[in-house]
């Protein structure tokens, strides 16, 4: 081999080794900027709270815990954290039995039309969002008498949660082999038996991800209960949160800030109970 | 006693599939059964139809001295191995054996003392607090074997019971069950698509093709007297030569030889009728010199297969893509391009006309089940 | 050797007596009933709370329905006099303009973009960087939106907003000066964390060897996504598209940053028709407009479902 041809293979090695080099930085300063952009909106929740004197700006707190005193003087902020914790677990209640028992079924039996079906819904839900059907569902719930009532809150979201739910679940259910039923069956166990000792435990991991996407689902949720809860006394914390900076005068940024601190932890705390429990990531992905 | 007795057992899908076609079988009592055939030729689906899981379309199916064709899988008093063992991933092993003994309302206290002393017999007492997902692929299969025999079934299923196991464990497995088998004594069907699993395990075989059973016998009789060629090209782990050939009174023309027509066809071939001349490589003799009664051609491929080679040799003839395989032992194999003489045993040939044997016995569609363990078939 | 074997998987002809076919039985031996009844209480909340007010929407929109006075007790059909009066309605077309400007701009541009960029980047990476940098997209996308929504209006305060503060721009009030570019930046923030966990759930799916065989040939990664990547991720980006595009036209959130304002310059529809409906009380002409928006929705929806359907014959 000619010493030229050995040169140029190793200027074309050390151009590679250079590019590769500046690929790397250059994904490194992308993750730092992604992680910059999406932090920086985070740090008052971090910061306000515990700061004496809480500015609308971020500032190392002078550090004090005496903020969350507000929380107990203002009459509307625990109940609503209560209200909210009724509506997102009566809710997810609700989604997860009726989503399984749905899922299920259409998962094992075969039902002509059943994914047109499933499609048709789940298109039908990520367009009908409570937005575009904001006048008939306030109406309807006028009508059933929904108005002001916390069932009629979980009904609603429950109807639009569900298609999702089910279409989530039935994935999970097709990724349960049949054998296990089966086999079930042949040493005669009854279908009410079958749910019970297997379906269910098997997809728990499901039931689980339908249980916590509902709650986390409801826990934001402002506009339904914005929409037809009434008074104060029945409003969730999303709908309180909303008062707290829009209502009359200066914003309390003391009870604002621990309030939203208070109001975020569980769907924070969930969302890392569940990562470290299952990963917080899609299987396989969504495709079609 | 739990002899399984099939009639005009016929499956249809719904999407117009004939799965089984009007089948006829009789399993005896205790016997090790084989259904054996490529894929899509019914038999899980005539193994699913007996557990159960699969409603007959037509006929009836009858274990034992009781009708059980419209019975749900649970009341058949059956019990089946799935090919992916099915073992509940969120149950240790002691609560999946003792799971069918859950559903018969047996006290926990019994059904774990139960599930402890079948696990002990079949050497799983260490593994009984593990989860199915901590196991080998064969222990897996124990303890679904485990959770079958703990219910004490008149009949065992088994699907594919060996096609997960990686092909060391295989062996060992195979002779495992047998010997299961042969100790439990209990009525087993199984399901393979494996001849050579087939003719290891059963005491009979039956060979199925497009929902319909071509052969029934022995492992002895359908390796050396397939009834059909589908048969013959289906047994054996090399598939059995079928060479075109005429008849001319007492003898056969096959590739350019004449050879005696096998004793049980003599007289029942019409003279320059053409028919197909089948023997098994295993039944050829290789000679690299002339020898009479011989087929010749040209040696092209040798394989070797270990202790033996598998030589294969073309003939002369019209059709110059006719060869034979035949079997030859460690040391004596050819060289390509050698010429070649291989020389039929005795009474090893056989006669195929329009794909059936052509013989001298009755040839009964279904031969006679062999007495198995229960006297009483 | 010559093929007389009959081929295994031809199957035997011949006439047979006839027989119908069985049903085919469930797994958990379930039965149709059963089943049916399993799917009873989620069809009735769905086609109660879902299929019928996407319905009613159709009757209430040819009405001139009113939250109070004469037209709330009798209602009169005024035939499609609500849906000329929108389609002529300079505030409605500006809407719908603002909106699709926020569609693309925060959904397909935005989070898609921006989804898949973090994705890519951290597509073989194990270890803190990953998890941290997860952890706060995901946060910004698990956070009660109330709660959101006053982050961003406490970082782009005027005064003392963080924003203003990191870059030295004291006194811009991005509420007001840039009102769209502020809640299509908020809702890319928002909402990236879907599109970056599709993605990398996707990107788990192209075979490596696919990718080695690539870079092996001296593809550039440009190279590397253009024919490795992208072919084997339509799917999933057709799928991420067409469900982060109907959510953010539908989105309600930036009512609670600008509630629209100033001036309608953020009025995307979804607040328009709470405004109009709601907040006017002419149920009515809301549900006109949320008509029409129903339609968009389902022409979006179409036009994904066409470009799916056409990879599907391809394939």
């Amino acid at each position: 081999m000619s010493a030229v041809a050995d040169r140029a293979r190793t200027d074309d090695a050390a151009r590679a080794a250079a590019r590769h080099m500046l690929a790397r930085i250059g994904r490194y300063v992308f993750l730092c900027l992604v992680l910059a952009f999406f932090a920086l909106p985070l740090l008052w929740l971090a910061t306000a709270p515990f700061d004496d004197t809480p500015t609308i700006g971020i500032s190392l707190p002078r550090f004090t815990l005496d903020n969350f005193r507000t929380l107990l003087d203002n009459p509307y902020a625990l109940t609503s954290l209560v209200n909210s914790v009724w509506l997102a677990g009566g809710t997810a209640l609700l989604v997860v039995v009726f989503a399984a028992l749905a899922a299920y079924a259409l998962s094992r039996v075969r039902v002509p039309g059943r994914d047109a079906l499933l499609y048709g819904l789940l298109l039908l839900s990520s367009i009908v969002t409570g937005t575009a059907t904001m006048v008939p569902l306030f109406e309807l719930a006028f009508r059933l008498n929904l108005i002001d009532s916390r069932l009629g809150v979980i009904l609603v979201l429950t109807g639009g949660l569900l298609p999702a739910a089910i279409f989530i679940l039935k994935d999970f259910m097709d990724a349960t082999p049949t054998s296990y039923e089966e086999s079930a069956r042949v040493f005669g166990a009854s279908p009410l038996q079958i749910m019970r000792h297997i379906v269910v435990p098997v997809v728990r991991p499901g039931l689980a991800t339908v249980g916590v996407w509902a709650v986390a689902n409801v826990w934001g949720n402002f506009l339904v209960p914005f929409l037809l809860l009434r008074g104060p006394d029945k409003a969730p914390a999303a709908v309180i949160m909303y008062t707290l900076y829009t209502e009359g005068g200066q914003a309390d940024l003391r009870l604002l800030s621990t309030f939203s601190l208070l109001y975020s932890l569980p769907v924070a705390l969930m969302f890392v109970f569940v990562s470290s429990r299952y990963g917080f990531r899609f299987h396989g992905g969504i495709k079609r | 006693m739990s002899a399984i007795t099939l009639r005009e057992l016929t499956k249809v899908y719904p999407n117009g599939v004939r799965a089984l076609d009007a089948l006829d079988l009789e399993i005896a009592d205790g016997e090790f059964f084989a259904l054996l055939g490529p894929s899509g030729c019914g038999k899980t689906t005539l193994l699913r139809t007996i557990a159960g899981l699969e409603l007959a379309s037509g006929g009836s199916v009858r274990i034992g001295d009781r009708a059980v064709t419209n019975l749900p899988p649970g009341q058949r008093d059956v019990a089946m191995v799935f090919q992916d063992y099915a073992l509940f991933p969120h149950m240790t092993v002691r609560d999946n054996i003792a799971y069918p003994l859950r559903i018969k309302k047996v006290g926990r206290a019994a059904r774990q003392d139960k599930a402890a002393s079948t696990a002990d017999e079949l050497g799983l007492s260490a593994l009984l607090d593990r989860r199915p997902g901590q196991l080998s692929g064969g222990q897996q299969q124990r303890v679904a074997l485990a959770r079958a025999m703990a219910c004490h079934p008149q009949v065992f299923l088994l699907d594919e019971p060996l096609s997960n196991l990686d092909a060391r464990l295989r062996l060992e497995a195979r002779t495992f069950l047998k010997r299961l088998q042969r100790e439990l004594g209990v009525t087993t069907v199984f399901v393979t698509h494996d001849q050579a699993e087939a003719l290891a395990l059963a005491d009979r075989i039956a060979v199925m093709e497009g929902g319909r059973i071509r052969q029934v016998g022995t492992p002895t009789e359908v390796f050396r007297r397939p009834a059909n060629t589908f048969v013959a090209g289906f047994i054996g782990s090399t598939p059995m030569n079928l060479v075109p050939a005429r008849a001319h009174g007492d003898e056969l023309a096959v590739a350019g030889v004449r050879l005696p027509v096998p004793e049980e066809a003599r007289g029942r071939l019409a003279d320059a009728e053409d028919v197909v001349y089948g023997v098994r490589p295993e039944y050829l003799d290789y000679s690299p010199e002339p020898a009479p009664g011989a087929l010749t051609g040209r040696v092209v491929v040798v394989e070797n297969l270990g202790s033996f080679s598998l030589v294969s040799l073309d003939l002369p003839g019209d059709d110059d893509t006719t060869s034979v395989q035949v079997v030859v032992p460690e040391g004596r194999e050819p060289q390509p391009g050698d010429t070649g003489w291989v020389v039929p045993r005795p009474g090893r040939s056989l006669i195929y006309r329009d794909g059936e044997l052509v013989t001298g016995a009755a040839a009964p569609p279904v031969p006679a089940p062999r007495t198995g363990v229960g006297a009483d078939a | 050797m010559v093929q007389v074997t009959s081929r295994p998987d031809e199957t035997v002809e011949g006439a047979r007596p006839e027989t119908g076919a069985s049903p085919a039985p469930d797994a958990a031996g379930l039965g149709r009933a059963r089943a049916a009844g399993f799917l009873v209480p989620s069809m009735v909340l769905i086609l109660l709370f879902l299929v019928l007010p996407a319905a009613w929407t159709i009757y209430l929109g040819v009405t001139n329905y009113r939250l109070t006075g004469l037209a709330a007790a009798h209602p009169e059909v005024v035939g499609l006099d609500n849906y000329t009066t929108a389609l002529g309605d300079e505030r409605f077309r500006t809407s719908l303009l603002l909106t699709l400007q926020f569609v693309l701009g925060s959904a397909v541009i935005g989070q898609a973009g921006l989804g898949f960029a973090i994705a890519f980047a951290l597509r073989d990476r194990r270890g803190p960087l990953r998890r941290v940098v997860e952890a706060f997209v995901l946060l910004s996308w698990i956070l009660p939106s109330s709660v959101v929504a006053f982050l961003w209006i406490a970082l782009l305060d005027r005064d003392a907003g963080a924003l203003n503060v990191l870059l030295h721009t004291p006194g811009t009030a991005w509420l007001l000066d840039h009102p769209m570019l502020s809640i299509i930046i908020f809702n890319t923030w928002r909402g990236t964390a879907f599109s970056m966990m599709l993605y990398a759930a996707a990107l788990e799916n192209v075979p490596r060897s696919h990718l080695e065989t690539a870079r092996l040939a001296g593809a550039s990664t440009a190279q590397q996504l253009r024919d490795v990547v992208f072919p084997r991720i339509r799917g999933h980006m057709l799928t991420n598209l067409l469900l982060i595009s109907l959510w953010t036209f539908n989105d309600f959130t930036p009512f609670l940053i600008t509630a629209g304002g100033p001036e309608q310059r953020s009025e995307i529809l979804a607040v328009y028709v709470y405004k109009v409906a709601l907040s006017g009380g002419e149920l009515g002409f809301g549900a006109a407009i949320s008509f029409l928006m129903l339609l968009i929705n389902l022409v979006i929806a179409l036009i994904y479902l066409r470009m799916l359907g056409r990879r599907k014959e391809r394939a």
